[in-house]
């Protein structure tokens, strides 16, 4: 392993210094000695993956959680006791959750005033409200319509609103969890610009994240937890993602670009000037049969909108798809899904699988027609041996095919959906963010995975945020930015650094 | 008014129906733009509205309540028993023990839903049995005639000329709704009602003390149920235990028709009282206009089953030739 | 012995075993404290009346599995019933024959299903609340019934429709057996066809449905078609039981059927539920009632009883009395709670 580089002294001010941090569950060391500290007017990262006890660690600080005895916990320069989430409120300390816990209905003004209205039963004030919520976006720099309801703004404005509410209650130390996971790279920089604001102004802030290349650069260290240990305090200035990843996971990967020839295989599928009005315009693509093709772009680049209309699930204004040579129009994505299209989504919370219901029956949910036995009546042995070669092809670590799909590891879950949607046996697979949500050290399974795929010759179209994602794991990269397809690499004769200097640009 | 329409789309929309269609009657029933008219109008819908701002608070909360219409009837045996043993009484005592029964019902329903966490709708169903039938069965289905005279005393609110007269459910109706405003608009307390229905966790994470704003929602309800339960009584004068079953649904449809949201977190008095207004003079127009009374109840369902289609597609959005991120891009 | 259980409970759900032995108890119960109660008579009276009840709940039961709701069953089983009773009194009423039976019967299904089709497309295509469009359905519904009979009721039909609502195959009431083989059927389409699965999926998660390749338009509204075709099944039984049909027969049976459904265990929120333990749940409620009944208790008793029995077993089963009784082990095991 890497030895830590030091970190710069720390600022002769702190927000807090926690030393000596444990928490046990039960049985489990949720947290083992840990010590965290953030200057005033600090951006800092903590990084870890899931299980690594971030979370836990920020519940401390926010008073949800106690500490073991032997821990000092110092707010401001004082040393704090026995700790209520009210007290650390009180301290100036918030919490921005990735689900933002604010109130879609509700006005902006009254979402970004809210603390003030829990306690006490009063009168409701709406021209304090109003004013609170006008200081609260002038220190962020940004101007909201403040009657607007919350759920007329799009994330981004959501998200502004969520660092509002936290100021307004008078926030000296604010952490964000997982705050760039579906912004767009104007709205990061946007972000990035406004935390540049809040520290400057003295309000420290903490991104919460294992996905963190993009916060780095405004971010003067960096806390990597792992196992409810802490690996260290680093620099961000010297700190890459693969070097975070390599310390979050305490694996060196072996990341070598496995990018091939495919040679003169059939084309699966080609588009040629395909375009939907505000979403995308003129894509030209071409994958080939066992050919693995990284679709780069940020949120917002029109990616996603491609692949819903690959699949089926909007219709292009203009152009052409053809699949294995004849054009296609399809109307819904069960057409799409019958002419061997298949699609990954990136939300699997949502829409990739139907979490409350089983295992065994998100398997199979794919291939009903194939399970179906004598009398229209689904075959409980088709369908068992339909769930037992998925789980067997794919590795699946379950309990009991009975069980809830929600019950599964993110990197299981995403394995149940190549499996339902290898049982159609594909010819194209679109991949949208394949390993969202997936703890780094799973990955690399996934990516094993879709490998095989592509050499079984499915057409994979692996759609990414993520540069070394597409860059080690595909064999052609294009670029995406503005809904068009704007470049395209081979990675294998250019370095990941001219690709993120592409991308990120 | 631009801003009208924007933050309060939902009332604005029925507005505009019950314009049109209050237009229309008065061009073509002489009889409907009258104060004879509207006084009935108003009248007979009293009760209606008083459950049905009731009804908003626990549907802003994020629940339902199927058992105010029985919780009323309950209300009105149990208040009319106790004043009868005590010798009468009067309108303040009736209020009392109207509104107390009303609100102890309520909290039997609020303690099973934010006590044991039973989702509302199936709370409200087996209490709305469990009341129909121990009053049924308690009471053998017998009504009461013999009631105090203030109770059954008509009593004009305001008179409009021409011998038309609002009553007192009225004015209680006018109080109703005044005094739910206040709650929900104007007091804390309110706010975290609608926190509380828009986003349960993000509430609960705020600091609201979710348990209590449930006992307030379900309190007022049954408060509500009380008070229309004693001004039903004075219109109907007698109390019988089987009336007011199956109000509950009726109440129920006016008020999505209103603009508030099963689900939580939406929904005003005002549009709660246009909701209850629409139904009220479809019916009124039909019988003006001299349809059959055996057609009303078809028009009406078709009236409101053409409102929530209609409700459901985006005017905005078709107005600005349908803006497309919105379609699928975003979700949580 | 373990792995039957197991794929009896799989087949027919989780709630069986407790229901059966909650119905057990009450038999007990009832059999030694009540006169007649383990006679014939009363077991053929509860085979007779349950049939009404458990038509109802079983086209109850699908839409509330998807997520839904339909308020309408009552409506659509009455104006159902009423096209069949119109179709036998154009033929002659009393004097009708099998044949205008058939057809009456056919039509009767044909507008319980189009009422349902109609409903499900309201929720399916437009989006409508399920409370709400089949609130409007209903209220349209009965209100059409009330404009074709002016409010009364429509009697005078062939004997032969006696036969049905009042006789017995191989010792088991007509209605009885229609109900039974309707819940096999019904049993059948939502664990084993491709549309119950659908129905289940679509219940928990529509939007993820639709990503995998369900049609979730058509499912939906085939849902609440099915439910209607049901509802005309219920009604068509009711009338002949009766022999008579008016609009509004049996409306207090509304929520008893949702109440019907929680009780057997049927999910709120959508996605679970099953006909077994929904078949035992009606039992139990036929069977307090017809206890009660010779006790010498109203009807209305048995209504306040069926709701009190529901808050019992839903608070039984509530997460508030498991995780106190999970803290409760946990603090005899002596884990810290998280």
């Amino acid at each position: 392993m890497t030895s830590p580089s030091p970190a710069s002294p720390i600022p002769a001010s702190e927000a807090i210094r926690f030393e000596h941090v444990s928490v046990r569950f039960g049985g489990v060391q949720a947290l083992d000695d840990v010590s965290f500290s953030v200057g005033r007017g600090e951006v800092h990262c903590l990084a870890g993956e899931n299980g690594s006890g971030k979370s836990t660690l920020i519940k401390v600080v926010a008073g949800v959680y106690q500490a073991a005895p032997g821990a000092r916990t110092d707010y401001f320069g004082e040393s704090v006791t026995s700790l209520t989430p009210k007290l650390a409120r009180a301290r100036g300390v918030a919490v921005i959750w990735q689900d933002l816990a604010l109130f879609p209905e509700m006005s902006v003004a009254e979402n970004i005033a809210f603390d003030g209205l829990v306690g006490a039963p009063r009168l409701v004030n709406y021209r304090a409200i109003r004013a609170t919520a006008r200081t609260a976006l002038a220190k962020l720099g940004v101007t909201l319509d403040l009657a607007a309801r919350l759920r007329s703004l799009p994330i981004s404005g959501r998200q502004l609103v969520a660092i509002a509410r936290a100021l307004a209650a008078d926030a000296k130390l604010i952490f964000m969890d997982e705050p760039t996971a579906s912004l767009t790279q104007a709205e990061t920089d946007h972000l990035l610009a406004v935390v540049r604001t809040l520290s400057a102004s003295g309000v420290a802030v903490v991104f919460v994240s294992h996905r963190l290349a993009e916060v780095l650069e405004v971010s003067s260290r960096v806390t990597v937890l792992r196992d409810g240990r802490l690996v260290g305090v680093f620099n961000a200035a010297d700190m890459t993602q693969s070097r975070l990843t390599e310390l979050m996971t305490g694996r060196r990967f072996d990341q070598a670009v496995t990018a091939r020839d495919v040679g003169e295989k059939p084309i699966v599928v080609q588009t040629a000037g395909l375009t939907r009005r505000g979403e995308y315009e003129g894509v030209d693509l071409t994958v080939r049969a066992g050919e693995i093709v990284g679709l780069i772009g940020l949120i917002g680049a029109g990616r996603t909108e491609l692949a819903h209309t690959l699949f089926g699930m909007a219709r292009a204004d203009a152009g052409v798809i053809r699949l294995s040579g004849s054009p296609v129009a399809f109307a819904s994505n069960r057409e799409a899904i019958r002419a061997g299209v298949a699609y990954v989504s990136e939300d699997r919370l949502a829409l990739g699988l139907v979490q409350p219901q089983s295992i065994a029956d998100n398997t199979v949910i794919t291939i009903l027609k194939a399970i179906t036995g004598a009398g229209g009546l689904i075959s409980e042995a088709r369908k068992s041996a339909a769930v037992t070669k998925g789980i067997n092809e794919f590795a699946i670590k379950i309990g009991r095919p009975d069980d809830a799909v929600s019950t599964l590891s993110g990197g299981n879950q995403q394995r149940v959906v190549l499996a339902k949607w290898l049982a159609t046996s594909p010819r194209l697979l679109i991949l949208d963010c394949p390993t969202v949500g997936v703890d780094v050290g799973a990955r690399d399974g996934i990516y094993r995975i879709v490998r095989g795929l592509a050499d079984r010759g499915i057409a994979i179209l692996m759609i990414s945020d993520e540069v070394s994602e597409v860059y080690f794991h595909s064999d052609r990269v294009l670029h995406m930015a503005g809904g068009r397809i704007v470049a395209e690499f081979d990675p294998r004769r250019i370095a990941i650094a001219d690709l993120e200097r592409a991308v990120y640009a | 008014m631009r801003d009208y329409l924007r933050t309060h789309e939902g009332e604005a929309r029925i507005l505009i129906v019950l314009a049109v269609l209050i237009a229309f009657l008065a061009f073509a029933s002489p009889s409907f733009f009258t104060a004879g008219n509207f006084a009935s109008l108003m009248n007979n819908n009293a009760v209606n509205v008083i459950w049905a701002v009731g009804l908003l608070v626990v549907l802003i909360a994020g629940g339902i309540d199927i058992s105010f219409a029985v919780a009323a009837s309950v209300t009105q045996y149990l208040t009319a028993l106790v004043l009868l043993a005590i010798g009468g009484g009067d309108w303040i005592l009736g209020l009392l023990f109207a509104g107390a029964f009303g609100i102890a019902i309520g909290c039997v329903n609020a303690v099973l839903i934010a006590g044991f966490r039973i989702t509302s709708i199936i709370v409200t169903i087996a209490t709305f049995n469990a009341l129909f039938g121990l009053l049924m069965f308690m009471t053998s289905g017998r009504s009461i005639y013999d009631l105090p005279d203030w109770w059954t005393d008509r009593i004009a609110a305001a008179s409009l000329g021409e011998g038309a007269s609002l009553m007192l459910p009225v004015a209680a109706m006018a109080a109703a709704m005044a005094a739910t405003w206040f709650l929900i608009t104007r007091t804390t307390t309110g706010r975290q009602i609608y926190a509380f229905g828009d986003n349960p966790e993000g509430a609960r994470r705020a600091g609201v003390a979710t348990v209590k704003i449930q006992f307030i929602a379900y309190g007022w309800m049954g408060l509500m149920a009380g008070v229309g339960g004693l001004m039903q009584v004075n219109l109907a004068q007698e109390v019988v235990p089987n009336a007011l079953i199956g109000r509950e649904l009726d109440v129920l449809a006016a008020i999505v028709l209103g603009g508030a949201r099963l689900g939580g977190g939406r929904g005003s008095v005002f549009g709660c009282f246009l909701g209850v207004m629409l139904v009220a003079v479809v019916q009124n127009g039909l019988n003006l206009l001299g349809v059959s009374p055996y057609a009303f109840k078809m028009v009406i369902g078709l009236t409101i089953l053409g409102a929530i289609s209609l409700s459901n597609v985006d005017l905005g959005a078709l107005l600005a030739g349908g803006s497309r991120r919105r379609g699928h891009a975003s979700s949580h | 012995m373990q792995a039957l259980t197991e794929r009896m409970g799989r087949a027919l759900g989780r709630d069986v075993p407790g229901l059966v032995g909650l119905f057990v108890v009450i038999l007990v119960v009832f059999g030694l404290t009540t006169p007649h109660f383990l006679s014939a008579a009363n077991f053929g009276s509860i085979a007779f009346q349950l049939p009404d009840l458990g038509l109802l709940t079983l086209a109850m039961l699908a839409p509330i599995m998807s997520n839904g709701i339909n308020l309408a069953i009552i409506a659509t089983a009455n104006l159902s019933g009423l096209t069949l009773a119109w179709i036998l009194n154009m033929n002659g009423g009393p004097q009708a024959g099998v044949f205008a039976f058939v057809v009456g019967v056919v039509a009767a299904l044909a507008v319980g299903g189009a009422s349902g089709a109609a409903m499900g497309a309201t929720i399916a295509y437009f989006g409508a609340h399920p409370i709400l469009a089949s609130l409007a359905m209903m209220i349209f519904l009965r209100g059409l019934g009330e404009f074709l009979t002016r409010g009364g009721d429509i009697s005078g039909f062939p004997d032969f429709l006696r036969e049905i609502g009042h006789g017995s195959i191989l010792g088991i009431p007509a209605p009885m057996v229609v109900f039974i083989v309707a819940a096999v059927v019904w049993h059948v389409l939502l664990a084993r066809t491709r549309h119950g699965f659908s129905v289940a999926m679509i219940g928990s998660n529509p939007r993820a449905s639709e990503y995998s390749g369900l049609a979730v338009k058509r499912s939906l509204t085939l849902v609440y078609a099915l439910s209607g075709v049901m509802c005309a099944l219920a009604g068509i039984i009711m009338l002949t039981r009766f022999n008579s049909v008016r609009v509004g027969h049996g409306d207090a049976l509304l929520l008893v059927t949702v109440l019907a459904c929680f009780l057997g265990g049927v999910d709120p929120f959508g996605g679970f539920g099953r006909v077994a333990p929904v078949f035992v749940s009606l039992l139990i409620l036929q069977t307090l009632s017809s206890g009660l009944n010779l006790l010498g208790a109203s009807q209305h008793l048995s209504t306040a009883v069926w709701g009190l029995f529901l808050i019992a077993v839903m608070v039984a089963r509530s997460s508030t009395l498991r995780t106190l009784a999970a803290g409760f082990r946990r603090s005899e095991t002596g884990q810290a709670s998280r």
